[in-house]
């Protein structure tokens, strides 16, 4: 019957299915063309760019291959904006691993039925929902007339309050214009990256392996350490990369809310736009993705792409 | 001795989180109906229905709106057409290099948006190609593949090749068991991918600053307003629509890969 009908469909399937190595180019080459092209390629013309440099006098941009604008990188106030920013990811990361860690856990454990969904429902919309929303509301919270300096006050804790803010480098004038500021933002918008691989990583531990542990006299907190911690680590490597890799490359956050010192995203975007100087901005971005590159590297060998 | 009881802390711990994740958007809701329009007073000192009027009447509002709804569609539809054709490779084959496609469609999100916006923008100023429309949706449309092409990959692992096999048997070609029984299979899956890809696209605003020039997103609206108050009532309104505008494909997107054990032969 397929014999009695020929024409170009019935052509190509039939090429198809003898070489399905030639389905398989049709069908991949459209995505990776697009991906190869406007993606690697930027990627590829950013690296070109770092190399570049920026005359000093003119203001143009030297199209000679130099190592000159990395080793601005390496000037103390540049070195700074890079410390800093790393500092700021790796304390992130670790907060939104503590508080994520009992939400997924009593997701992926205990609740059933509607109440999963409800965890479910309620990780996922606070992650898809606006991001600039989500900066924008912490900005009404973090406002000294706001309403945490309200409930602080309301709980009579003003000068626990302004005994934090009086802190070297970490206070400042009110939360919103401190590292503690920033730092809040961070976390509340990343934590939804950091409950959901974790989460996927618990429910795939057995139940009987924690019947086992307990079989074998082990108190809950030793099954928690020796157990469900060592098999819940992919996932929370997994969440890591998003929580580490989103503060590491964010500029808006630390511009609306915090202290007037600059991360790496504020010096890509302040380099690239005003001062013109593209090849400092490359520079600037080439170091995240080195960053990153180790720390894939490293969450590779720990088998968290599993629990993506 | 294991029981099923949910430690007392652990609830605590989890109710508490959840709620650190709502109260902030909730508190948005609040402000819209604000009489204040000077500062972020808590508590409002009265409620109003005012400012939605003013914000009708905007029509920087509502060019931002506009473009940000064309460059979204337009993005998903590229992202749902490239995202279902590498979902479809991957899935049903391993090939040499399979595990660098999944990494290099994951690769736009997995790595800082700064740095997809810095590569485009260097890239635009190395070809001399000027801002446009065009060069938002290239930005959008690369990152919103991944999405679509989770939710194929997932239900591609699901669909059982006895479908496809069967399809074959009984005289179809590979273009009518597309349409008869694959497209079907993965429509709501697709779908939900499309949705995601919307939200994302419609939302995003890092990579949108380095690739827009001077045109406005609804985002880059509301950035300026962020940076630089000046209508703060007016921002409270959007901030709101913007919510419960992205929450709408969300619900959607769930509701359509709720279950799993829907797709056929998905349960062996």
């Amino acid at each position: 019957m397929a014999a009695a009908r020929p024409g170009i469909a019935q052509g190509l399937s039939d090429l198809f299915w003898r070489r399905p190595k030639v389905l398989l180019a049709v069908l991949l080459i459209p995505p990776l063309l697009w991906l190869g092209v406007i993606y690697i390629g930027s990627l590829a013309a950013l690296l070109v760019q770092s190399f570049f440099s920026i005359d000093e006098f003119s203001g143009l941009i030297n199209y000679e291959f130099t190592l000159k604008t990395y080793a601005e990188l390496l000037r103390p106030a540049n070195f700074d904006i890079i410390l800093r920013t790393t500092l700021m990811a790796a304390a992130v990361t670790v907060a939104a691993a503590i508080i994520a860690f009992p939400i997924a856990y009593y997701a992926a454990r205990f609740a059933k039925g509607h109440m999963k969904a409800l965890f479910y429902l309620g990780v996922m919309l606070p992650l898809w929902s606006s991001y600039l929303v989500k900066v924008y509301a912490w900005k009404l919270i973090l406002a000294k007339e706001g309403i945490l300096t309200w409930a602080v006050d309301g709980v009579g804790a003003s000068a626990a309050l302004n005994a934090i803010l009086a802190l070297p480098v970490i206070g400042g004038g009110s939360l919103s214009v401190s590292y503690i500021g920033t730092f809040l933002v961070f976390l509340y918008v990343w934590l939804p990256f950091m409950i959901l691989p974790v989460q996927a990583a618990l429910e795939r531990v057995p139940a009987n392996l924690l019947e086992a542990s307990n079989d074998l006299g082990a108190r809950p907190g030793q099954t928690l350490r020796h157990v469900i911690l060592p098999l819940a680590m992919p996932g929370i490597i997994a969440g890591s990369i998003f929580t580490f890799s989103l503060t590491l490359g964010d500029y808006i956050i630390p511009q609306i809310v915090g202290s007037s010192r600059l991360f790496i995203g504020q010096a890509v975007y302040a380099h690239q736009g005003t001062a013109g100087n593209i090849p400092l901005a490359a520079a600037f971005a080439v170091v995240p993705i080195v960053i990153m590159g180790l720390y894939l590297w490293m969450a590779k060998r720990q088998g968290a792409f599993d629990a993506l | 001795m294991h029981s099923d009881r949910t430690p007392i802390a652990l609830k605590i711990a989890a109710f508490a989180g959840l709620a650190f994740l709502h109260l902030p958007l909730l508190l948005i809701f609040v402000y819209a109906f604000t009489t204040e329009d000077r500062s972020y007073q808590w508590p409002p000192p009265g409620l109003t229905l005012k400012w939605f009027a003013v914000t009708w009447n905007r029509p920087d509002v509502w060019a931002a709106l506009r473009l940000s709804l064309k460059v979204a569609a337009i993005s998903t539809l590229v992202a749902m057409i490239l995202g279902t054709l590498c979902a479809a490779a991957v899935s049903r084959a391993k090939f040499f290099g399979r595990e660098a496609v999944s990494l290099l469609v994951i690769l736009p999100i997995a790595l800082p948006g700064i740095i997809t916006g810095i590569s485009l923008r260097s890239a635009f100023s190395l070809g001399e190609i000027p801002f446009s429309t065009l060069t938002i949706v290239l930005g959008h449309a690369t990152f919103c593949i991944v999405v679509v092409y989770n939710n194929a990959v997932a239900r591609f692992r699901r669909l059982s090749g006895s479908l496809i096999e069967a399809s074959a048997d009984l005289g179809a070609n590979g273009f009518q068991t597309f349409r008869h029984v694959i497209l079907p299979n993965i429509s709501t899956a697709l779908l939900a991918g499309g949705m995601l890809a919307f939200a994302l696209s419609f939302d995003e605003v890092i990579v949108t600053t380095f690739t827009a020039g001077q045109q406005q997103t609804l985002p880059i609206w509301m950035l300026e307003e962020l940076v630089r108050p000046r209508q703060r009532p007016v921002t409270n309104v959007v901030a709101m629509i913007v919510v419960l505008v992205t929450f709408l494909p969300i619900l959607g997107a769930y509701y359509l890969t709720r279950g799993g054990t829907d797709t056929a032969g998905g349960g062996k």
